[in-house]
């Protein structure tokens, strides 16, 4: 059916197109810029002298950021995991029973890396960690990892919690009903329903730990750089194309989970 | 079998306190139809819940055969429930779904196996075994949910308003069904329903339920011939109220006073109400129109109105009030009453129920 | 329904014990710290002081002990603060038709625009920050094309100023402001829009009498989503802004680096930490004064 031109659009509001158009732009120029260069043959960034994957290799043999690399992978990991099953275990919590004595100060504490602006989060676990190294002695990554679990877990919880506030209640209870001990109901009747959620929470988790500056920066014994705060580093020196590489593959991975956290989060219930 | 005493239900607290059930007491028999029945707040699924395990009260105790049900958790308690959703689970097929509760008992695969198959045959879904929940029809589901919750064997089945997402036709097929498969399970059913038509159709007694409290237990017929209260008497069918005076009282009859003048006598609910101000309840079609000297109460013909098995007469009585007629039609009669004349009404003795207060 | 409470907090124990270890307990040694006289060489001493608070917005003149506002942090947070603000409006003028635009988009195709907001938001912030950089820096896209097409002689300096920071909170945070004013206008009911036509509205006045009053909420949630963490901002300024340009953040930071003041960035981290509380009670108050007019 033709529509005539001069037809009436109640949803037109003058301008709002193009500003939205120049909003997408403002938001990938820069990141499709950046991926470019990180596949420019020269050093520049803004003069293109032809394609290559030098900045690649040069920066896959540099050690540094091997050790990194490898480092912010097992953090976000570790943390991912943690940060995931302490949240399931508290969305079950907090889903499948009335208000209880306590909720708001338990929501409060679950959102409060969110609410909390970061830096202070980090200037409080530089201090109280700074505290256990002098009485324990120990340097090593657990720091890190349960720092990174920390502000991970509202994330993660996040999604898992909608889930299962989308479910069907009852069907838990008939599992109950039909003589299911909580933890069978749990693995027959609640995961094979709730995984999308799992994963999606994960993978979020992942990736806010994988991104992680301003805590790891603050938290991080000597030599325990990961990308994101080795590339922190780099900055104050000359800024190489090979950081454009390693943000390249970073935001591959990161676009790679999002995508996959928003088509988790769109399978049916 | 079931005895629920003294249950009080209270949700939240303060302000936004609410009582679901007010001293609820009543004994369900073996093998019964039992029917809880009320509009929607009244506490009749909380009651249910209660039974099922969902739910604790906040006093009163429940017994099942002489044991306490209320220390149990819902897995431990032999009773199995037909949700109102159905709650299928869609991860699993129509077969899965059904042994669940069988497995979760720990029975040997066998067993589960041939138990699956004869409930799968007692509600006729044999061909659709393999099916996801998902794929089946409402109807289909229904059956499904009814064999998953059987299939355990338990002592009692909670039923939870399972008619009420099924077109017209299919609820009045599966209220047969429901009876049928309480008769040959032997199974004592406890329904809930808002639905009177259900209630009177299906159960062997009926408890009517409103504002948390139990007002009536009987059987079908006696609640709908007898209604002991007023709310009763108006949930369920249609019915007349009359103002009238309690001349006398003897056993279970008492002669009244109408406005009109005339006396009559009535049913009472109550053994020990007193003579004097009381309200009885008439059925429209208990009473029948009278222009002879006979009629009890005269008053104007003001509405005929026709509704295919049956006619409604609306009168206007002399002290104002209204009251219905109800008539059956047959074919090839016409009535002759005409809108705006004078009509009088006429029902035998005994007929009348008067009310508790 | 004892041992529902029980199995209730065994399940919550987890989450609340990483959150208590390693989130909100060690805020309560900043706030003690904040009160402690500061090291040598970094650290604390054990001696109890409101030295530091007093820092935060005064300093004692070295010789003749005269009291006077500390100028430079002064200036700290009126920076922050007033970036902040702007960065919001900022985001709001770009956001808000954007959500508009998405809004109003087919029902199958606005999920795929709104996954285009969503992925920028979840990629790694240093990174987008650092993308920012390369474009406005002297050798920069920007700078190379205007050379070029001769319309400048000598690269800008848009690098290092307030208003790169801007720009580049404005790129990082824009999102933010997008995902609720979405949420909102997702709801909003065209045929009141259509009402309001048919009540002889203007688009403009459409725009402003309708539309707006009904998506509000969503405008408030989203300049308060990026306000409060323009306000705590630490790596947009510091890769913007070079060091020159310093918000709180930075200043924060500066007192366990170079400054070696444990206490006054303690007291800085509890005075950011407040005025962002503030500003979400706001946020949580605007939102239940609102709310009745939401109802469906």
């Amino acid at each position: 059916m033709p529509v005539s031109t001069r037809q009436f659009d109640i949803r037109k509001q003058p301008g709002f197109t193009l500003i939205a158009v120049a909003c997408f732009l403002l938001l990938y120029l820069p990141i499709i810029l950046l991926v470019v260069y990180s596949f420019n043959a020269g050093k520049s960034i803004a003069i293109w002298e032809g394609f290559s994957l030098q900045w690649y290799e040069s920066a896959w043999q540099n050690k540094a950021i091997q050790d990194a690399a490898i480092r912010s992978l097992i953090l976000a990991c570790c943390a991912s995991a943690i940060a995931t099953v302490a949240a399931v275990m508290a969305a079950l919590a907090t889903t499948r029973t009335a208000a209880f004595k306590g909720s708001s100060f338990v929501f409060a504490i679950i959102n409060q890396p969110l609410m909390v602006p970061e830096i202070v989060t980090a200037v409080a676990l530089l201090l109280f960690f700074a505290i256990i190294k002098v009485a324990t002695g120990y340097t090593g990554m657990w720091y890190l990892i349960i720092a990174h679990s920390a502000f991970c877990i509202p994330f993660a919880y996040m999604p898992i919690r909608a889930r299962l506030q989308g479910m069907d209640f009852s069907l838990e209870q008939a599992g109950a009903d039909l003589y299911g001990k909580p933890s069978r109901v749990f693995w027959r009747i609640t995961f094979p329903q709730l995984w999308p959620g799992i994963l999606a929470g994960a993978m979020l988790a992942f990736v806010i730990s994988l991104d992680d500056v301003v805590i790891t920066e603050f938290v991080k014994s000597a030599g325990q750089d990961t990308l994101p705060t080795y590339m922190l580093g780099q900055l104050r020196r000359i800024v190489t194309p090979e950081v454009n590489a390693i943000s390249t593959v970073l935001l591959g991975i990161s676009v790679l989970l999002v995508a996959g956290f928003f088509f988790l989060s769109k399978i049916r219930k | 079998m079931i005895e629920i005493s003294n249950i009080t239900q209270t949700f939240g607290k303060g302000r936004d306190a609410f009582t679901a059930l007010r001293d609820v007491s009543l004994t369900i028999r073996e093998n019964e139809f039992f029917t809880l029945l009320g509009p929607s707040g009244c506490g009749k699924t909380t009651l249910l819940r209660s039974i099922a395990g969902f739910v604790y009260p906040t006093a009163g105790t429940i017994k099942l055969q002489g044991e306490d049900l209320l220390t149990l958790p819902p897995y431990s308690r032999p009773v199995n429930t037909v949700f109102q959703s159905y709650a299928l689970f869609p991860h699993m097929t129509v077969a899965q779904n059904i042994a669940f509760g069988l497995e979760m008992l720990n029975q040997p695969g066998a067993q589960v196996k041939s138990s699956v198959n004869e409930m799968l045959a007692l509600v006729q879904m044999t061909d659709m075994a393999d099916r996801k929940t998902s794929q089946i029809s409402g109807g289909q589901q229904q059956r499904v949910a009814l064999a998953r919750a059987l299939a355990p064997k338990p002592k009692v089945l909670l039923l939870d308003e399972p008619l009420s997402a099924l077109d017209f036709k299919l609820r009045k097929e599966m209220q047969i069904e429901l009876k049928r498969l309480q008769t040959e399970t032997g199974i004592t059913f406890v329904f809930v329903t808002h639905d009177q038509e259900e209630a009177l159709t299906m159960s062997d007694r009926i408890a009517v339920m409103n504002e948390g409290r139990i007002l009536q237990i009987d059987a079908p017929r006696a609640i709908y011939d007898h209604p002991a209260e007023r709310f009763v008497a108006d949930f369920i069918g249609e019915t007349n109220f009359l103002e009238v005076d309690v001349l006398s009282v003897e056993a279970d009859d008492a002669t009244i006073k109408l406005t009109s003048g005339a006396t009559t006598t009535a049913r009472r609910a109550d053994t020990n109400s007193a003579t004097g101000q009381a309200t009885i309840a008439v059925r429209p079609e208990h009473a029948t129109l009278s222009d002879d000297a006979s009629a009890l109460l005269r008053g104007t013909l003001e509405d005929v109105i026709y509704s295919g098995t049956d006619t409604h007469y609306h009168i206007r009585l002399q002290d104002n009030c209204r009251f219905v007629v109800r008539k059956q039609n047959h074919p090839g009669t016409m009535e002759a009453h005409t809108v705006g004349h004078q009509a009088g009404v006429f029902f035998d003795r005994g007929v009348a129920q008067i009310l508790r207060d | 329904m004892a041992a529902q409470a029980e199995r209730r907090w065994l399940l919550l124990s987890p989450a609340l014990l990483i959150l208590t270890f390693a989130a909100s307990g060690p805020l309560l040694i900043v706030l003690v710290y904040s009160f402690l006289e500061a090291g040598d060489y970094g650290g604390v001493k054990w001696v109890f002081t409101t030295d530091a608070w007093f820092n935060v917005v005064a300093e004692r003149d070295f010789f003749d002990e005269t009291i006077k506002i500390a100028d430079a942090h002064v200036s700290i947070f009126w920076r922050s603060v007033k970036l902040s603000l702007m960065t919001a409006v900022a985001a709001f003028i770009i956001g808000f038709p954007t959500a508009y635009f998405i809004a109003t988009r087919a029902e199958k195709s606005r999920d795929l625009w709104m996954l285009l907001i969503i992925i920028p938001f979840w990629t790694n912030l240093l990174i987008r920050t650092f993308a920012v950089m390369e474009i406005i820096r002297n050798e920069g896209v920007i700078n190379t094309l205007l050379i070029k097409f001769g319309i400048i002689e000598a690269p800008i300096q848009i690098l290092f100023t307030e208003f790169a920071i801007m720009l580049g909170m404005v790129y990082v945070y824009l999102p933010l402001m997008v995902l609720p004013i979405y949420a909102s206008m997702e709801r909003l009911d065209f045929t009141l829009v259509e009402a309001a036509y048919d009540l002889y509205g203007t688009r403009m006045r459409v725009l402003r009498r309708v539309i707006f009053p009904l998506v509000k909420p969503g405008v408030i949630a989203g300049s308060i989503l990026v306000f409060v963490p323009s306000l705590g901002a630490y790596v947009t300024p510091r890769v913007l802004g070079g060091g020159k340009q310093l918000m709180l953040g930075n200043l924060i930071e500066l007192q366990f680096g170079q400054g070696r003041n444990w206490p006054l960035g303690a007291a800085l981290s509890i005075t950011l930490l407040a005025i962002v509380m503030i500003a979400l009670m706001f946020y949580v108050r605007v939102a239940r004064l609102e709310e009745p007019q939401h109802g469906q």
